[in-house]
């Protein structure tokens, strides 16, 4: 059986967190694989730490992503990073949000999804169900912002090194 | 397959989803992580949904509605039940007509409540049979399942959640809808719902025959699942945990028990005798292992170690192979604070600058006990902050007696807080005592929902609205005050001072929107004010 593939996406309550890992888990629903999602919240919509895990792959078991073996790490908030790595498998991807340099985004509100454009280049999940889940997750005045935003941090991770764990 | 069967559903979706299938006819329930998400997506597919004030009275509503003849989902989280407990343990007495399925959410691991309680005690405590899904699709499948079972033997049926099959989301393929679900309609039946002593011994015997008839049932084609493997290993689990395990030990054979009370205790012995070794692995207490060793199954439980927080692969891995090494400590996240612009804060500032002894309650404010303010001493269940002050104030000497205030929001106020303060008349302390409801106008915590003293339903309509100071007034507090913590004349901590220094029951609100809620709620005024508008328009032209 092929192996699962695991994301965890983190950050801090009112970043989008779970928006994110929503629009992951349709993505991969939409490409036609087993998907199981799982978040915490709360306590957490006080702004506190949030995250998220997405599998998805032939069958998936557990809806949590186990320590040490997530292909992904998504970090919204610079200081969430230390807190999580130790989700990170040995040669995972982590992508924070260092990747886009200050002021590119014309909306910070759209991080979410630029990093999910940065994380469409590790995943094999085709680009139209990247934009069909994007948008069924969102408002239709938030379409187009968000539709650059995902280039935006595609580019950035085609162009530069995502960092290898 | 297509998209357009399968759906990618929380199991707080799957249960909205099935219970429109079911056709019920009414939902209720008090908002509680992670429960809180059923009745909304009720409301929004279309089905009839209202909050009520506390988990006691949503399940005597039920009841009314499924004593008609209607089926009826009720929703709380595993401290709800607690409340809810008064009349559920003689409800499973009484003969439901209409389908009457329970939802308990528990929270192993605390995300976001005071206790891990293993609500699985309820069910044999209660005598009521008890589904556990181990996914999305079965929790839409076992709703469906529990509203059979229960109209079958009219019975209540528990539907027993955890944070991790609530909050994920995972694939369903939902069936049709049921089409032959009965109208309501009244059939007087005396003896089957006045529990009374005459009536109510009689009927603890007909509850153990129905829980006899449906463990057979359970034994003959209830939902267990075998998924053959190794004869080395047999695991048997329940919910949640049932996916950690096979994931876990994928080599191994595995149970899966459904109904998890009453339990299909010869399948089970059948299983253990097939296997090896046989170990059970479930999450909470050591329910399941107690009751399969007192029917006299052999099977090995988890340590200790592992009743506390939740389970998941790793720690099924550890259990598997008898490790009870201390286990690696991760790195804290950050805590929740109250938010930036909470008028909370002023508040505990204010109790904190006067050396107040605080008794808390349950709710966003009571993140009030973290720094900066520490302004907060207790903190036990909803409403107890009324109940345990004026313990405090009873007991304590005089100079601290004084100083204890009790602190309640809006929404516990309505849900456990309206007792306290008959009890604070009734019986009041020598130095009297202050009431302080922090009113945001919202149930805060668990995601902004409405309550009998925001004068909105579920859906955010307008209805009645609960005035606390009309209430306090009327039950015979001897101060009653109000202030806006906007209006910047008014000094909060004079105010409170003033009231600490009087022998008398006192009421403080404090009142300003929730920020995150201020928003929303004007979206709401709006869409009142415009449906008066055009109501009134429409009166004129048809006058």
């Amino acid at each position: 059986m092929q192996k699962v593939k695991n994301i965890v996406i983190a950050g801090l309550g009112g970043q989008g967190v779970l928006t994110a890992s929503d629009m992951l888990a349709e993505a991969a629903f939409r490409a036609g694989f087993d998907v199981k999602k799982s978040e915490l919240h709360g306590m957490s919509q006080r702004g506190g730490s949030v995250s998220s895990d997405v599998r998805y792959g032939e069958q998936v078991m557990s809806p949590m992503v186990p320590a040490g073996e997530a292909d992904v790490l998504l970090v919204l908030e610079a200081t969430q990073i230390e807190i999580n790595r130790h989700m990170l498998s040995p040669g995972g991807v982590l992508i924070d949000p260092g990747l886009l340099s200050e002021g590119t985004l014309k909306n910070k509100k759209s991080l979410n999804v630029a990093l999910l454009g940065a994380v469409s280049t590790v995943l094999d999940i085709p680009q139209e169900h990247w934009m069909a889940a994007i948008y069924a997750n969102l408002a239709e005045k938030l379409h187009k912002v968000n539709d650059q935003a995902f280039a935006l941090g595609r580019e950035a991770a085609l162009q530069g090194s995502i960092a290898q764990h | 397959m297509t998209t357009a069967e399968r759906q990618l559903l929380s199991g707080d979706d799957a249960v909205a989803l099935a219970a429109l299938h079911a056709g019920v006819r009414l939902g209720t329930g008090y908002p509680g992580t992670p429960s809180t998400e059923i009745l909304e997506t009720f409301d929004r597919l279309g089905g009839r949904a209202q909050w009520s004030p506390n988990e006691k009275v949503a399940l005597e509503v039920a009841l009314g509605v499924a004593f008609a003849g209607a089926r009826t989902l009720v929703t709380m989280k595993h401290v709800g039940l607690n409340v809810a407990a008064d009349p559920l343990f003689t409800a499973t007495y009484t003969d439901v007509e209409g389908g009457l399925v329970i939802v308990s959410a528990d929270d192993p691991g605390m995300a976001s409540s005071q206790n891990e309680q293993d609500n699985r005690h309820y069910s044999r405590a209660a005598v009521i049979p008890t589904l556990e899904p181990i996914d999305s699709q079965q929790t839409y499948d076992f709703t469906l399942l529990a509203f059979e079972i229960s109209e079958r033997w009219k019975i209540p049926v528990l539907l027993r959640l955890t944070t991790r099959v609530c909050h994920s989301k995972t694939i369903v393929v939902p069936r049709a809808p049921v089409s032959d679900v009965a109208e309501p309609a009244f059939e007087r039946n005396i003896p089957a719902r006045v529990m009374i002593p005459a009536y109510a011994k009689p009927a603890h015997h007909r509850l153990r025959a129905k829980l006899a008839e449906i463990a057979a049932w359970n034994e003959a084609e209830g939902p267990i699942r075998l998924d053959d493997g190794d004869s080395k290993l047999g695991v048997i689990s329940t919910g949640i945990s049932a996916v950690h395990a096979r994931e876990a030990a994928p080599q191994a054979s595995h149970l899966t028990i459904g109904m998890t009370y009453p339990l299909p205790f010869e399948r089970i012995r059948a299983f253990a005798a097939s296997v090896e070794r046989v170990l059970v692995v479930e999450e909470g207490d050591p329910v399941l292992v107690d009751d399969l060793r007192a029917a006299g199954i052999q099977v090995e439980g988890k340590p200790e170690m592992y009743r506390f927080s939740e389970l998941d692969v790793a720690r099924v891995r550890r259990i598997l192979a008898g490790d009870t090494s201390p286990e690696t400590v991760l790195p804290k996240g950050k805590p929740p604070e109250l938010c930036q612009g909470c008028a909370h804060r002023e508040v505990f500032q204010a109790l904190g600058e006067l050396e107040c002894i605080v008794s808390g309650d349950i709710g966003c404010y009571t993140l009030g006990v973290l720094p900066p303010f520490s302004a907060m001493d207790t903190c036990v269940c909803m409403g107890a902050s009324i109940g345990v002050g004026l313990g405090l104030r009873h007991a304590l000497p005089e100079e601290q007696a004084r100083r204890v205030v009790s602190v309640i929001g809006d929404s516990t106020f309505v849900h456990s807080g309206l007792t306290g303060i008959a009890e604070m008349v009734y019986n009041p302390p020598a130095t009297g005592h202050l009431v302080m409801i922090l009113d945001n106008g919202t149930t805060a915590m668990t995601g902004l929902q409405e309550h009998p003293g925001t004068g909105r339903l579920l859906d955010h309509s307008t209805t009645n609205k609960l005035s606390f100071e009309g209430i306090a007034r009327a039950m015979g507090v001897q101060n009653v005050h109000v202030v806006d913590t906007t209006d910047k004349s008014v000094s909060l901590k004079d105010v409170i001072a003033e009231l600490l220094a009087k022998p008398e029951t006192s009421l403080l609100i404090t009142r300003q929107p929730c920020v995150l809620a201020a928003p929303k709620i004007r979206v709401y005024d709006k869409a009142a004010a415009e449906s008066a508008r055009q109501h009134s328009c429409a009166a004129a032209v048809t006058a």
